[in-house]
């Protein structure tokens, strides 16, 4: 990956010489870049590995369904809050996670505990399970698993 | 309207919503049986508040003043690094400490392993 970027900042600062202004312009070195990007994109299925910015693309993907799942959970506990009556039935399930390492295991409890109506109560010390505490099990817990399953898909595109 | 006031309803509407979550997820607190469900109400629906009002002003400054303010931004991501951990910080101490749980609790997976047998004696 690094390679990749070092390489479109080259041909970036290449088409800024070439150009051959009289004062060095931000804007130029920008096209300079874009230009670059065009060609590594064409390029890198020869350096062997996925084009870098992809990493940044499954980001911003990652943090839009974060955003979905932060508005429709957060309704979902309102909703519970306003009721005439407070009729939830909370519990603790135990769920294996395919994800690995010390960042990824993180990042999906750190989404998981912000979604609301979820909190990650303990990991093991494998790192391999979240018990996680539901407010509403019978309700949501089919709704917590499929968004578990798409944070984990997302999360498993930028690290991998 | 022109667009700077279009902009300023947006921002006053984003700030409306989030205040209006703040209270909702505060009445949350005192409503719900107990601990576990009440980190719930505190630290979950009270990210959403904080993100929305800190957006709106952020829209605010920008449109109003064209001051582009990198210190909401910065408050919006270290409140949504810091929230969740507590929660997690929260609800674990509790239940470590064998805060009981509500009545209305329906299943508990995490009993055995940590309260089980034999794990009594290890304290």
């Amino acid at each position: 990956m690094p390679a990749q970027f070092l390489l479109n900042l080259f041909i970036a600062f290449l088409w800024m010489m070439f150009q051959d202004e009289d004062e060095l312009r931000f804007a130029t070195f920008f096209a300079g870049y874009l230009i670059g990007i065009a060609i590594i994109f064409l390029m890198h299925r020869f350096f062997g590995e996925r084009f870098y910015l992809k990493r940044l693309f499954a980001t911003v993907k990652l943090i839009l369904i974060f955003a979905s799942e932060l508005v429709e959970s957060s309704v979902h506990v309102l909703k519970h809050i306003m009721r005439p009556k407070v009729k939830i039935k909370p519990g603790i399930f135990r769920y294996e996670t395919v994800l690995r390492g010390e960042w990824e295991v993180p990042a999906l409890a750190l989404l998981l505990t912000l979604t609301p109506g979820s909190v990650v109560m303990e990991v093991t010390p494998e790192g391999d399970a979240f018990y996680i505490h539901a407010m509403d099990v019978e309700e949501s817990k089919e709704m917590l698993l499929k968004s578990l399953s798409k944070f984990e898909k997302a999360i498993m595109e930028v690290t991998r | 309207m022109n667009v700077s006031g279009i902009a300023e309803f947006i921002a006053a509407l984003l700030i409306l919503v989030g205040s209006m979550m703040a209270v909702v997820s505060a009445i949350g607190i005192i409503r719900f049986p107990d601990v576990y469900t009440r980190s719930h109400a505190a630290t979950k629906s009270s990210t959403l508040a904080v993100l929305l009002t800190l957006s709106g002003a952020f829209l605010l400054f920008w449109i109003n003043q064209s001051f582009v303010s990198v210190r909401i931004l910065l408050g919006i991501a270290f409140v949504f690094l810091t929230a969740p951990v507590s929660g997690h910080m929260i609800s674990r101490a509790a239940y470590r400490r064998k805060v009981k749980m509500s009545d209305t609790t329906v299943e508990d997976e995490l009993y055995d392993v940590l309260h089980g047998e034999g794990k009594e004696r290890e304290k």
